[in-house]
């Protein structure tokens, strides 16, 4: 089996899907001759020429208006925004319009063909406007599906099946991973299961749940406890909306203890909307307060990245306090 | 190539005078020197007819929302003529992204007053399921695309179709209607410099009425309207008198010949005027001169087009008659009807948010009905879908 880096395992899904469906469509900003940024649509233009994969002028709201569009009329678009912090001037587009195009219309139209590609998170020296998680904004959006993957594996099957998804897709890539991290990825064509989390590593004394990058740190933190004899299961949510609620109950109601962990800011995080339906679901159960280990409620600092981020040591603690509650 | 100059030379866009493109004066005879498009006597009927029926159909539902048998309405009188012409200069699978005014086109294409009346009452028959306000009509066989409350987001999209039906090569176009108000909105400029730069069979068309709600545009844009901004995007673009259905038509026809044959947008501003309230619940009063509004009736585009049909033989005073006792006994007869069904069933409430409900909206789903089943009183809409007994004499029509 191949080894691919992220951005290498997301090429590979775009390759895959424009090769099967001429509909299948590619632009944003600089994702055309040069690639993306990133580098993530690198020889698309090449492979299926400029009507299928090209820059688009500097405009969020055009290029989600556009993408709209043109999955309205029936092509699948998949549409980049250079950086998550900059998606905000398609807000509007994103949130009255992609989301609700099916249910306002009655499904006379909608806009399932549209996924929207954005790389998303810190830890790579961004400062305010490079590192942003904002997750938590969409997720308050109904109609819309919010997908997170932490692996290059997880990155081709989640990124193959939003493309196909009969909705439009919100597919957020954890920038620090790119290139970080590499793994074997199947060269065919497969899909991962949206609205499905997966129990990445079974334990019986404590759940810890996360996404993306996130997953990583956690894996981290959960070697430092398991050390001390701290059996942890750990959940990787993979899509935020819908989420596999059911998944993390059922590990809770064995565990008795949950800590939720993102880079995204505490208040309105979605950890708090895990947090709440835990308690209500699995309330008799709790051994301890469920716990957020989150960014602080600031812009995402430049210098002091490190001391703001939610590391393996935060959890590590969360973790310890956890279970000596 | 740069052409450099070595003194400062500075430009406001003064060195260009739009001119504004027009058939027919008030009285219906054409200008001298204007030539008679090529529009068959059977389309001039269609698009008179369809300009007619809009007019009756904004009247009648304009006093049955006064009589509170309606939540909400909005009429496009005084602005027939810009949407009907537009819409009959096209093909008629060409895709309409509208904004809200444009019933007309609908009406063009053959929306039956029931289908109409269905969306105005969000009955069980409604399209849009009683989701959404009235007026915001869409029609997947008719290619017109749902209407959307928020101003200008359709224009953008209207490059994205556009640019899927090039790749598709069928030869069609779309055509976005906006107003001049709405052409302030990043989501226009972000459209007209898309649809240029790769070159996309849209046609931009800016129903220039003078207001948005109460401002004039005056006070919206200190350039010469919204058709000069066409230059800065390379764009072609005509203005064309609103008010002449002829001058509309023949504007939009060769719009559709640019759009369609040599991938190219354009853009139309039709110089219009909004005659009535900018809705229901809008009074005009407050923010326009009286003088203002009877200066602007005199130039009625459905009279000026009616007197032209005359003159040629294409319609008759008895036919006018007839068309308007017949429109509106129509509109009342399909009112009755529309407002006597039932609403959309409670699951309506969480169908089409996703292609297939999530597990999650099946829960609240169950947990909202529970609810109602001990409180049926409360919902009598929600009760009536679940078969409850409702001992109360609430009548549901008075919610609205």
């Amino acid at each position: 089996m191949p080894t691919m880096n992220m951005l290498q395992a997301i090429n590979n899904a775009l390759d895959i899907a424009m090769a099967e469906d001429d509909k299948v469509i590619c632009f944003g900003e600089d994702v055309g001759v040069f690639g993306g940024v990133f580098r993530a649509t690198s020889h698309l233009q090449e492979k299926y020429g400029k009507s299928r994969c090209f820059n688009t002028p500097l405009v969020e709201q055009g290029i989600i208006g556009f993408a709209n569009g043109l999955a309205a009329q029936g092509s699948v678009p998949v549409a980049e925004i250079q950086f998550a912090d900059y998606i905000f001037p398609a807000f509007d587009q994103i949130v009255n319009e992609s989301a609700k195009f099916r249910y306002r219309s009655g499904d006379l139209f909608n806009v399932g063909g549209l996924t929207i590609r954005t790389p998303y998170g810190g830890g790579i020296a961004g400062g305010l406007y490079h590192s942003q998680s904002p997750e938590a904004y969409f997720t308050h959006t109904p109609g819309l599906k919010v997908v997170v993957p932490r692996n290059p594996y997880q990155a081709k099957g989640l990124l193959l099946a939003s493309i196909r998804d009969p909705d439009p897709v919100l597919f957020l890539e954890p920038k620090r991973l790119y290139r970080a991290s590499v793994g074997e990825v199947p060269q065919e064509d497969y899909q991962l299961p949206i609205g499905e989390a997966e129990v990445i590593k079974e334990g019986t004394d404590i759940t810890l749940v996360g996404w993306g990058a996130q997953m990583e740190v956690i894996g981290k933190a959960v070697e430092l406890a398991e050390e001390q004899g701290i059996a942890c299961e750990v959940i990787d949510l993979r899509t935020l909306l819908p989420w596999d609620a059911d998944t993390v109950v059922e590990s809770v109601l064995k565990t008795g203890r949950l800590i939720v962990s993102h880079e995204a800011p505490l208040t309105g995080g979605f950890a708090g909307e895990i947090a709440a339906t835990i308690q209500e679901r699995c309330f008799l159960y709790l051994e301890s307060p469920i716990t957020r280990v989150t960014g602080l409620d600031t812009p995402f600092p430049l210098v002091l990245e490190k001391e703001y981020l939610p590391d393996h040591l935060k959890i590590f603690e969360a973790i310890r306090e956890s279970v000596n509650f | 190539m740069t052409n450099y100059v070595h003194q400062p030379l500075f430009m406001t866009g003064d060195e260009f005078s739009m001119a504004t493109f027009s058939l027919l004066d008030p009285e219906g005879e054409l200008y001298e020197g204007a030539r008679e498009p090529d529009l068959p006597r059977d389309h001039a009927r269609r698009l008179y007819q369809a300009m007619l029926a809009t007019r009756i159909l904004d009247e009648r539902m304009m006093a049955a929302q006064r009589q509170g048998r309606l939540s909400f309405y909005m009429q496009s009188t005084g602005e027939e003529a810009a949407v009907v012409g537009a819409a009959a200069a096209l093909d008629d699978a060409d895709m309409i992204m509208a904004q809200y005014r444009e019933q007309g086109a609908l009406m063009y294409r053959g929306f039956s007053i029931d289908e109409f009346m269905n969306q105005l009452f969000g009955n069980e028959l409604d399209y849009g399921k009683g989701r959404q306000m009235p007026i915001h009509y869409g029609s997947r066989k008719l290619h017109y695309m749902t209407i959307s409350s928020p101003l200008a987001t359709q224009i953008p999209q209207a490059t994205g179709y556009a640019y899927g039906q090039k790749l598709a090569g069928d030869g069609h176009c779309t055509l976005t209607f906006f107003g001049e108000g709405a052409a302030s909105e990043g989501d226009f400029h972000a459209a007209l410099n898309m649809a240029s730069v790769h070159q996309v069979p849209v046609i931009f068309f800016c129903r220039n009425n003078g207001y948005a709600i109460s401002t004039p545009s005056t006070e919206q844009f200190a350039a010469d309207g919204i058709a000069p901004r066409a230059f800065g995007y390379h764009m072609h673009v005509i203005r064309v008198d609103g008010n002449d259905a002829l001058a509309v038509y023949e504007a939009t026809r060769q719009a559709r010949q640019i759009a369609v044959e040599q991938n190219k947008p354009v853009l139309i501003e039709a110089m219009s005027y909004r005659l009535a309230a900018h809705s229901s619940s809008d009074d005009p009063s407050g923010y326009r001169a009286k003088s203002e509004e009877e200066a602007w009736r005199l130039k009625d585009p459905i009279l000026r087009m009616q007197k032209w049909l005359l003159k040629k033989g294409w319609w008759s005073e008895e036919e006018e008659t007839s068309q308007q006792e017949t429109l509106r006994r129509e509109v009342l007869d399909t009112m009755k009807r529309a407002e006597k069904r039932s609403p959309p069933p409670l699951e309506s409430l969480i169908t089409d948010v996703y292609a297939d409900i999530t597990p999650e909206l099946q829960r609240q789903f169950d947990q909202l009905k529970r609810h109602i089943r001990r409180y049926p009183e409360a919902y009598p809409r929600g009760a009536r879908s679940l078969d409850l007994e409702v001992n109360t004499s609430t009548d549901s029509q008075g919610e609205a």
